[in-house]
């Protein structure tokens, strides 16, 4: 077990690591930095100056290793455009982008699996086929543009909700947060259905194909011999073996809704690290983008990270290295 | 040596003309199917003749007129012709402007998919076949692409380098190699085992040749499935960059950068100039959609007598 837990840290530190490389070069070899840093107008004297204070004149192995010491020690340098440290302005843009992606994760489960249930009881129902039919559209539909269809319809023609920032917020441990207050919840109806939109229909596909496996399961028919009402069934039977994988899976998924807020942000306004790294790619903010990009990876590592760990606490197969 | 035990439920040979003739008649067996093929060739037809088809072609500065800019739909132009769809903001035809912007949003969205595919392709059948320690970079570098969302990686390609038709291509190919990869090597691992394959070892040809001539061919019916798929899904990744503004250059806009466009006038209610490029691309995706959807019905083995 600790050689195995030792294996995979170490993994995921090699993912992080490499990370690190393809950014930094990605920062250094493919773009120009000077390009981006120096004004046009600078002279020779100007430029060699500023390269020189960047350290753009040492050998690259050098200039990365000096990046990366400076990243492990959270320092990745200052925005160009607010003059603060990127890490910590990703940081304060941090909320607003989890708040969208918990609500989005939230209304997931709680429309996809009542939905998903519903579908796979009655395959053949007309309800049903309704509901599988959109789940499809949910699937296929651009996201950016169903934000939009959502403003011209419920913003523009009735009048319904908001369709831009976040309202009003609450200061709560130091952050402004918007789902405390009502206007501050109006705000968010949209751009959280928006971005729910596409994990509604996957949990709810996962929980139709799971409800008919299970359905036809023999602890289920006995259950039905042994005279138990319907509704014990599919509420004790049925869903508690389907819970733990599909809750699972949305768990995985989350770092995929951090990633996907970047569409809903910029359609809504949403000041979220989302609409925040567009916007500094549109200004070659580099540090802010970098900044971002190893945030984003880092979460990502992390979260399978944990999933790997909690299998391995459940089940002993993965740690005694037995192929699953 | 081990005796060869008959496989039998495997054709060794690709379709033959009957089996294709076959193949035709499923497929168009499905309303759904046909209705998304008779789609899917109006839009490639539209596209190809976007010039002789349009009123007007949109990124001509002398046909446009700013008199007729942002008209709603069916408003009559002062050339005579009809704006069905209305104008935007520079008095350009949104008919024409939508299907000049299928036509860049196909040629990327295609061309990108099918890069995808040679390359995701290639991979799959050399990890499959080779198995060891080289299947094992190979699939490892998949599951890598894999763990992360289409959009964060092409974001992280785009913000390197830069927006541009050719970085959007590679972009997309970035997010989508894997499908492929994953797709071909799971084929490739099951139908090198085959006797045909051994056969074709036993003539002694040349790796390349058994690799492109015996195992492709039998590895194509999952890849056509997950090919028709993957172009749709191209032409949305496109549209999405290019609706952050990371995508196409405003001189060749695609569907994707006339929704953008047209975005800032949707609350003022003048909706058409965004609504109708992005129904256009809807049509497109669910059209291609519909019919992978009959193609992997028809095309799973479990389904086949």
């Amino acid at each position: 077990m600790t050689l195995w837990l030792f294996r995979r840290l170490l993994q995921a530190a090699v993912i992080v690591l490499a990370m690190s490389v393809i950014v930094f070069v990605g920062l250094h070899v493919i773009g120009d930095p000077v390009e981006l840093l120096v004004s046009p107008e600078a002279t020779q004297a100007e430029r060699a100056r500023i390269i020189a204070s960047l350290g753009l004149d040492r050998p690259l192995w050098q200039q990365y290793l000096a990046f990366l010491t400076d990243a492990v020690q959270g320092n990745l340098g200052n925005s160009f455009v607010y003059n603060q440290p990127a890490l910590s302005l990703v940081f304060s843009r941090m909320p607003a982008t989890l708040e969208l992606a918990f609500g989005a994760m939230l209304l997931a489960i709680f429309i996809g699996i009542p939905l998903g249930l519903y579908a796979g009881m009655r395959p053949n129902g007309a309800l049903s086929r309704a509901i599988m039919l959109g789940s499809v559209l949910g699937f296929s539909l651009p996201t950016f543009w169903v934000g939009l269809v959502f403003i011209m319809f419920f913003s523009v023609q009735l009048g319904w909700l908001p369709s831009s920032g976040r309202g009003d917020t609450v200061r709560v441990l130091g952050i402004e947060w918007s789902f405390l207050t009502l206007d501050g919840l109006r705000h968010m109806a949209l751009p959280v259905l928006n971005l729910a939109l596409f994990k509604i229909s996957m949990v709810l596909r996962l929980t139709r194909a799971g409800t008919q496996e299970v359905l036809a399961m023999d602890y289920v028919k006995f259950a039905h011999a042994k005279g138990l009402s319907p509704r014990r069934i599919i509420l004790v039977h049925v869903l508690k073996n389907l819970l733990i994988p599909i809750v699972t899976i949305v768990g995985l998924e989350f770092g995929s809704l951090i990633a996907f807020a970047v569409v809903t942000e910029s359609i809504f306004a949403w000041p979220g690290m989302g609409k925040l790294i567009i916007d500094s790619i549109y200004v070659l903010d580099r540090p802010v983008v970098v900044a971002y990009l190893m945030m984003v990876v880092m979460m990502f590592v992390i979260i399978n990270l944990v999933v790997d760990l909690l299998y391995a606490a459940i089940d002993p197969r993965v740690r005694s290295g037995g192929r699953t | 040596m081990t005796a060869i035990e008959p496989t039998g439920t495997r054709p060794p040979a690709p379709p033959e003309p009957s089996r294709r003739r076959e193949f035709v008649a499923a497929f168009f067996a499905s309303y759904s199917a046909t209705l998304g093929f008779v789609l899917v060739l109006l839009i490639v037809l539209a596209a190809i003749f976007a010039g002789v088809i349009t009123p007007q072609d949109p990124y001509d500065p002398a046909q446009l007129s700013i008199m007729d800019s942002r008209l709603p739909p069916g408003e009559p132009s002062m050339e005579g012709f009809t704006y069905w769809l209305g104008t935007d903001d520079q008095g350009r035809d949104m008919v024409s402007a939508i299907i000049y912007g299928l036509r860049t949003s196909l040629m990327v969205g295609v061309g990108a998919a099918a890069l995808a595919c040679i390359i995701g392709t290639c991979l799959g059948l050399v990890a499959g076949y080779a198995g060891g320690r080289l299947d094992a970079a190979i699939m490892r570098l998949v599951d890598l692409f894999l763990s992360f969302p289409s959009i964060l990686v092409a974001m992280m390609i785009l913000a390197f380098l830069g927006s541009g038709i050719a970085n959007v291509v590679i972009a997309i190919v970035a997010v989508e190699w894997a499908y492929y990869t994953r797709t071909v090597r799971g084929s490739a691992m099951i139908e090198r085992r085959t006797e045909y394959i051994e056969a074709a070892e036993g003539l002694a040809l040349p790796p390349r040749r058994v690799l492109f001539r015996h195992l492709f061919p039998n590895c194509l019916p999952p890849l056509i499935v997950i090919a028709t798929m993957q172009v749709a899904r191209a032409i949305s990744v496109e549209a999405t960059l290019s609706f952050l503004g990371l995508g196409v250059p405003i001189t060749e806009p695609s569907l994707g950068l006339l929704v953008s466009n047209g975005y800032q006038y949707m609350l003022s209610g003048r909706y058409w100039i965004s609504f109708y490029p992005g129904l256009a691309l809807l049509i497109t995706i669910v059209a291609i959609n519909l019919m992978g959807d009959h193609l992997r019905e028809i095309m799973n083995p479990r389904n086949q007598k």
